[in-house]
């Protein structure tokens, strides 16, 4: 047992730092997910990891896989993104989402392309499905600083960004920290992408993001709750995905969202807050 | 008797079109007032330009020395996300903001004032409760324990008792009438004649102009609400530019 569930993390240092990259990971983009969802942004977070892509690929054009500049280059291009969109969402009549839309697709396109131009295929697959097993000390100081920066920010603006999620017209009429929240709450997205796009890769950075925020929409009927359970979430699945992909040998960034993805099935079957299992039984109603 | 808000020939309205036409005139301090009209008369607009949501077109709004967290607003149609996770406490609490801000914490003298919120528009034992499981009469019970705790000088409702039942609605206009005796200005806007005629001493009756304004018995008679109802709703695209001084005395 001890072999099988501990061991591998004993004997090999590269599963060692896949398994602390993939918590502080999980940490940070956990409550981040909780929030997307609950503001009805959950795809934003997908638009957005593609939105990053093009930065990251400029960076990697200029000086190969180099950890700081597909960074700085990610979260310029994620924070002009964001920008971007919230100031049209603002300002014109097209709404998040459809601003969004625009933007990423482009970006994605685009990111494509750069990487395929200077890359090898190789390089394509890092980018697009990441590399956790190879995270260095460098990329792994950055995913750990990002949950730090994640979780303080996250913290100062807690008030104004849940009365802002369930009644914006208050906020607004009591405070003007509404929008500064809003903004300050993009570029946390951005930069938990940032990390997850280092660890999973473009195409599944939002995994770890999304799949535990809704499987705690199944076991909570409040915010906080939901955090915590989505935060743990990510955690297990960041810790079964990688002995998964360890004894079985399937690659490990996709064994960790498909772990995610199984416990968000079951919680959407079995969950304790309208899970299907529960809504289909027939339960004899109360009497008041 | 002094001024809480004073209307400087005021003019509201949206794309250049008013909604609210030079208004004049000033709501004294601890009135108790109703704002009557047709729908599309106005009433909305006024309060929004009242709480500062919207920029007058033309003339000013004097608040007299009120800062914002002086007026508390109750919207017609409040934009509350029913599906998010947060009980009734918090929802309540949220009338705190200007006590806690970001970052104060809820301590025990708070959470009293909570409870006393709560249990005075009837709604001990559901704090707990998600919101998306409450009525609609209890939704608007909630919101105005949300009101009491925001202790404004100012208190604007924007037809705060459509959609509920006359038990709900009594019960809510306690309150009001608390609030009166607190000598706190209370404005709201009604449909219900009857109501108003019973309860508000002052009315201000307005269909896009001001019809009439004052004591309610001699602003609510049946010449002036016929006015009122004659007046036209939509706009006109094609209207000229009004000729009337813009510029507020």
């Amino acid at each position: 047992m001890y072999d099988w569930l501990i061991g591998p993390f004993v004997e090999f240092e590269f599963l060692r730092r896949a398994l602390a990259g993939t918590t502080a990971l999980a940490l940070g983009a956990g409550p981040i997910g909780v929030f997307l969802m609950l503001r009805r942004m959950s795809l934003v977070g997908d638009a957005m990891a593609h939105a990053i892509l093009p930065g990251a690929a400029i960076g990697f054009l200029v000086s190969g896989l180099n950890l700081f500049a597909m960074t700085a280059g990610g979260l310029i291009a994620g924070c002009v993104v964001a920008l971007l969109t919230g100031i049209v969402a603002r300002m014109t009549e097209l709404k998040e989402d459809a601003a969004l839309a625009t933007f990423y697709l482009l970006s994605l396109a685009l990111g494509v392309t750069i990487v395929s131009m200077v890359g090898t295929n190789i390089d394509l697959l890092h980018v697009l499905f990441g590399s956790v097993l190879a995270l260095d000390n460098q990329t792994l100081l950055l995913i750990a600083g990002n949950a730090t920066i994640t979780l303080i920010v996250l913290a100062l603006i807690y008030r104004p960004l849940v009365i802002e999620c369930v009644d914006p017209g208050f906020l607004r009429s009591v405070s003007g920290a509404g929008a500064p929240a809003h903004l300050a709450f993009l570029a946390l997205v951005v930069i938990n992408l940032v990390s997850g796009f280092h660890a999973l890769g473009t195409l599944l950075a939002v995994g770890i993001m999304m799949l535990p925020a809704a499987t705690g929409r199944f076991w909570a009927r409040d915010i906080t709750l939901m955090i915590v359970i989505a935060a743990a979430c990510g955690v297990f699945s960041g810790y079964a995905g990688l002995l998964i992909s360890y004894h079985a040998g399937v690659p490990s960034g996709p064994a960790v969202i498909l772990v995610a993805g199984v416990l968000y099935i079951l919680s959407l079957l079995f969950g304790h807050v309208g899970g299907l299992v529960r809504l289909m039984l027939p339960q004899r109603h109360l009497e008041a | 008797m002094t001024a809480a808000l004073r209307f400087n020939n005021l003019t509201l309205g949206y794309d250049r079109h008013p909604a609210v036409h030079h208004l004049n005139g000033a709501v004294d301090t601890g009135a108790l007032m109703a704002v009557v009209g047709p729908n599309g008369a106005g009433k909305s607009t006024l309060f929004k330009g009242i709480v500062g949501m919207i920029k007058p077109l033309a003339g000013r709004i004097d608040r007299e020395g009120l800062a914002a967290r002086d007026i508390a607003y109750l919207p017609q149609a409040a934009e509350i996300d029913r599906s998010f996770p947060i009980n009734v406490f918090d929802m309540v609490a949220m009338g705190l903001w200007h006590h806690t801000g970001l970052f104060g914490g809820i301590d025990k003298t708070a959470r009293r004032r909570i409870d006393d919120a709560i249990a005075a528009v009837g709604l001990t034992g559901f704090e707990d409760r998600a919101i998306g499981t409450l009525s609609g009469g209890q939704m608007q019970r909630m919101l105005f324990a949300r009101l009491l705790l925001q202790d404004a000088r100012v208190i604007v409702l924007d037809e705060p008792f459509n959609a509920v039942d006359a038990k709900t609605s009594a019960d809510l206009f306690d309150l009001v009438r608390r609030w009166h005796g607190e000598k706190r200005t209370v404005l709201t806007a009604l449909h219900d004649i009857d109501f108003v005629r019973a309860n508000f001493p002052e009315t201000l009756l307005l269909a896009r102009e001001p019809v009439a304004w004052g004591n309610t018995t001699t602003v609510l008679t049946p010449e002036n609400l016929l006015t009122a109802r004659r007046m036209c709703e939509a706009f006109d695209e094609h209207a000229a530019e009004c000729a009337v001084p813009t510029a507020a005395a």
